[in-house]
């Protein structure tokens, strides 16, 4: 058995958010995942961000590939429609999930083989057609499911757990993500829940491709010494550029900040986003010196983690398509059919 | 040598260089023709080849109604050196050869039984016309002022046809009637007018259309409702999806707004084509891709996961020549088994054949309801002969009244009324579940679509048990399918038969013309044309009261045969199959041939009348 439904009872303290629903009421099924497992820690971020933003659960279409990541929809949300599809093909399954109804929020759960082996090209081109959508990939460098094969992620150099060493070059998901025009690409750890529900929130509420990297240690397969995707290297060479403190409005700066500490960036419709610099002269709106800065700090070793780039004025692929408000899964035949006297017309210029 | 004399009924092949500009003014030929009151079915045979390769274009015409390809040519329109001795070869005894004489040939690169007609249009062109564009175009509009009045064909209808096609471009519109006249003029001084084959106007084509049917199964989209369209470039399908598109500009445009009311991507390859179908599916636009045999192929994963987990999708597979790259610019009916049973396990899926433009604008329509009632891949198989040719045939019809089918949707009220659902819950006993699409209800009827198995709530499952139960329920639905597609359409023969056909697809007007033929030699053949898969009753039936059933396809294994057998269980020992496969349309020439054949073999003759 493998499907396990957790206990419905709630304890009665539970804090509820702005529409009625506790946290519990994000949950999904019980893990099957190994203990440990950082994907599960992502899950738990992805309830938290959305019990925090008040998104009800129905208006949320959570969709996956294949593998240990994309089994992670059905612990998540339980009330939200899920879709698990083929290894690597996500991507255009949102896409056309996303044509069909504009108005639901898409969340897309990968991992590093299902989007960056198999479905590297369906990643891309989803990024390139700025598919409004979170696009999270759950990154740990290795084959879960299929017992410890490394993925195209793995770094060149570093060692399986059979004590294998990697001679390929890792496809960098964040560089391919910029250069392909997402407008939102962050970085973030799984063991760090601080940075990384703040950054589904603004990833959430962000127009157009969202991007997270989201390094993920694999418990049972890429936890070893050698490895650069364990919980201890992660921790050694996490290099955050900002923190993400508020993503709501324009609300008074409470907290105490040094001048110059904080970049605020206004989005599409209005809401700001407030990013304390832990890097000086960061500039998450420079898409030309994020990738230098990016690849600079990669050269020595660092990974570097928060909100990378975002485009302030971004757009999604309805505007470039200039489809209609009304969801294309709600227009019926007075809005689609031409009709039978339109009909007679084309047969008149068909003579 | 006795040329070929005929009114109304004659085969004419243009043969010319790709990207000569020959395509319009051969089209204005079989046009104007049409505009005559007689029918005329053109073909074009062209390479995988933008330019500088040889293509022909060959009409057929045929005051009868004949539109399936004769075969034989009566006039050869040869203005291709390259293929100069194969297009003098195809002519038949006593036919027309019209060619460029500016240059002389040899003697040797003639026939003694072909009417010779030379006229140097190089030669009028280049003392007409200064730039070499020019020089190329006009000369093809020159030659179809020469032909009609070889052929008696009225110049009035020509320059109509200009006159529609040239609205308000004033000099294009006189610059090609001054070509069309100078032809005419030279044709009528030089030749003796009109030759042995010409057309009189007659009143035979009625209230038809001339259209192609890719254009039509785009148009069937449109009116069938589909909002969403994903596709791969791939011959001979493109022109369906910027068919669909154009339709889309023309008549989903918000007036108010003049925002769209669809969404067509064009994708970065197959899989994804049809994974944004198969999304937009789940999540309750109507959504199709338009390929050909190659497509499939690369679609298969994703057909086996919307088979399973139960997603509405249409596909339109405009066939061309396999395997693998094959034959990319020839027609053949060879996707059948590849669809019939696409991807992995057991899966199996509803098709649909039509027959001509017309059906390919009904059927592309019906199948969008077809796949929301059935939550299941939906294909419409046509081809290239259907798709990319300008075909003669019933003009597109609609009734107002009708409804989409959007099939089992549950809605909110039904899930806030607490109406029990389950996904994968067989309520009704036809094997067809409910369903809800995302976004309906904060707190009922969301579930999990996914690939793997699953119990009838949609919770994961790989038990036994469950397993089975969800394969019984899915063969449930496909019977259920039977039911739904489109009935086989019997054409009886004028008299008792023991012989029966079954065809499908393209090869109908191939058919019609070789039943006719047949029954003048005494042949009588009952016909049956396919136009459903999972098979209805009545084809079964059909069999079982022949004692020899022919099977004609376009095809070298014969697939529908293979079908029959496998899932309709009819008698292999009654069926014959009648296959052709070399990438050229069917002929009724061809299918007489065979049935005579294998009639004769197969016809007992009393010994009286053998000796009488």
């Amino acid at each position: 058995m493998t499907y396990l439904a957790k206990p419905k009872l709630h304890h009665p303290t539970l804090a509820k958010n702005q529409i009625g629903y506790t946290r519990r009421d994000y949950e999904g099924a019980i893990s099957t995942l190994c203990a440990g497992c950082g994907h599960d820690s992502i899950s738990a971020a992805i309830v938290q961000a959305c019990w925090e933003l008040d998104i009800e659960p129905h208006r949320v279409a959570k969709l996956s590939g294949i593998g240990c990541s994309s089994k992670t929809p059905t612990y998540f949300l339980g009330n939200s429609h899920g879709f698990n599809s083929v290894h690597g093909r996500m991507p255009s399954v949102v896409t056309g999930a996303n044509l069909a109804n504009r108005e639901l929020i898409y969340l897309g759960v990968s991992g590093d083989g299902d989007s960056a082996s198999i479905g590297i090209g369906q990643f891309a081109h989803c990024m390139r057609r700025g598919v409004n959508m979170l696009y999270i990939v759950e990154n740990n460098g290795v084959y879960g499911l299929t017992k410890g094969q490394f993925s195209a992620t793995a770094d060149k150099g570093s060692k399986s757990k059979r004590g294998v060493t990697n001679t390929d070059e890792p496809v960098d998901m964040i560089g391919l993500a910029l250069m392909l025009g997402a407008t939102f690409v962050a970085r973030s750890f799984s063991g760090d829940k601080k940075q990384l529900v703040p950054l589904i929130r603004a990833a959430i509420e962000h127009r157009g491709a969202a991007f997270i990297d989201v390094i993920s240690p694999c418990v049972a397969f890429n936890n070893h010494p050698g490895s650069t995707k364990s919980y201890e290297f992660v921790r050694q060479h996490n290099e955050a550029v900002n923190r993400l403190d508020f993503i709501e409005g324009r609300s008074e700066i409470t907290a105490d900040y040094a001048p110059g500490e904080i970049v605020e960036v206004t989005q599409h419709d209005g809401s700001v986003l407030r990013l304390r610099k832990l890097a000086p002269d960061y500039d998450p709106t420079n898409r030309v010196k994020v990738m230098n800065y990016l690849q600079e700090r990669a050269a020595e070793g660092e990974v570097v983690t928060g909100l990378l780039y975002i485009k302030p004025d971004s757009a999604d692929l309805h505007q470039y398509l200039n489809t209609v408000d009304t969801p294309l899964n709600q227009l019926a035949e007075r809005d689609l059919c031409p009709g039978s006297v339109m009909l007679e017309r084309i047969n008149a210029a068909l003579r | 040598m006795k040329p070929v004399e005929a009114i109304n009924d004659f085969v004419v092949k243009f043969a010319n260089v790709n990207g000569s500009g020959s395509a319009s003014a051969n089209e204005l030929f079989a046009r104007s023709i049409l505009r005559m009151g007689v029918p005329v079915s053109p073909r074009n045979i062209f390479p995988s080849n933008i330019q500088g390769l040889p293509t022909w274009y060959e009409v057929r015409v045929n005051e009868r109604g004949y539109q399936g390809r004769r075969g034989g040519v009566d006039l050869m329109v040869a203005m291709n050196p390259q293929t100069w001795d194969k297009d003098v070869k195809e002519i038949e005894a006593g036919g027309y050869l019209f060619y460029d004489n500016s240059k002389a040939l040899p003697k040797s690169k003639f026939r003694d039984d072909v009417n010779l007609i030379g006229m140097p249009l190089t030669e009028i062109c280049n003392a007409t016309y200064n730039d070499p564009r020019q020089r190329q175009l006009f000369k093809n509009i020159i030659y179809v002022g020469a032909l009609s009045a070889l052929l008696d064909i009225d110049a009035g209808e020509i320059e109509r046809l200009f006159s529609e096609q040239y609205k308000g471009k004033e000099a294009l519109l006189q610059s090609n009637i001054k070509a069309l006249r100078l032809g005419r003029e030279y044709a009528t001084e030089h030749f003796s007018c009109p030759i042995g084959i010409r057309v009189q106007r007659a009143n035979a084509v009625g209230n038809r259309i001339f259209v192609d049917g890719n254009s039509a199964a785009g148009l069937g989209a449109l009116y069938g409702g589909a909002t969403v369209c994903a596709w791969y470039p791939i011959t001979p399908s493109s022109s369906l999806a910027e068919a669909f598109s154009r339709h889309c500009q023309k008549y989903r445009v918000d007036p108010a707004t003049g925002k769209q009311r669809y969404a067509i991507i064009q994708a970065e390859d197959e899989l994804a084509s049809i994974g944004m179908a198969i999304g937009a599916g789940w999540n309750g636009a109507r959504a199709f891709t338009a390929t050909s045999g190659p497509g499939i192929s690369l679609m298969q994963e994703f057909i086996g996961l919307a088979y399973f987990a139960e997603i509405p999708v249409v596909l339109i597979d405009v066939q061309r020549g396999g395997p693998s790259t094959g034959m990319p610019t020839r027609t053949q009916q060879s996707d059948l088994l590849s669809c019939a049973y696409a991807s992995h396990g057991d899966t199996k899926h509803v098709m649909l054949f039509p027959e001509d433009p017309t059906e390919c604008f009904e059927l592309t329509a019906q199948a969008l309801d077809l796949a929301d009632r059935l939550q299941t891949p939906v294909f419409v198989m046509t081809d290239l002969d259907i798709g990319m040719n300008t075909r003669l045939c019933d003009p597109f019809q609609w009734d107002d009244t009708r409804a989409y089918d959007r099939g089992k949707v549950m809605s909110y009220d039904e899930l806030e009324a607490g109406k029990e659902f389950g996904r994968y819950l067989d309520v009704d006993g036809d094997g067809i579940p409910y369903r809800t699409l995302p976004g309906t209800h904060p707190e009922r009827g969301a579930y999990f679509t996914r690939g793997t198995s699953k119990d009838r709530y949609a919770r994961y499952s790989e038990t036994g048990p469950d397993y089975i139960d969800n394969m019984q329920r899915l063969a449930r639905k496909f019977e259920t399918a039977k039911s739904l597609v489109p009935k086989p359409l019997l054409t009886p023969a004028a008299k008792p038969a023991r012989f029966g056909a079954i065809y499908y697809g393209s090869t109908s007007p191939a058919m019609q013309e070789a039943l006719d033929v047949l029954s003048e030699r005494g042949i009588h053949v009952n016909a049956l044309r396919v136009r459903g898969f999972p098979f209805p009753d009545e084809i079964a039936d059909f069999v079982a009261t022949h004692p020899w059933v022919f099977v004609i396809e376009q095809n070298r294994d014969a697939q529908l045969k293979t079908l029959l057998v496998n899932e309709a269980r009819v008698n292999p020992a009654r069926l014959i199959p009648i296959l052709h496969y070399d990438g050229t349309p069917i002929t009724a020439r061809f299918i007489v041939d065979q049935i005579s054949q294998h009639a004769g073999a197969r016809t007992v003759v009393p010994i009286r009348k053998a000796v009488s």
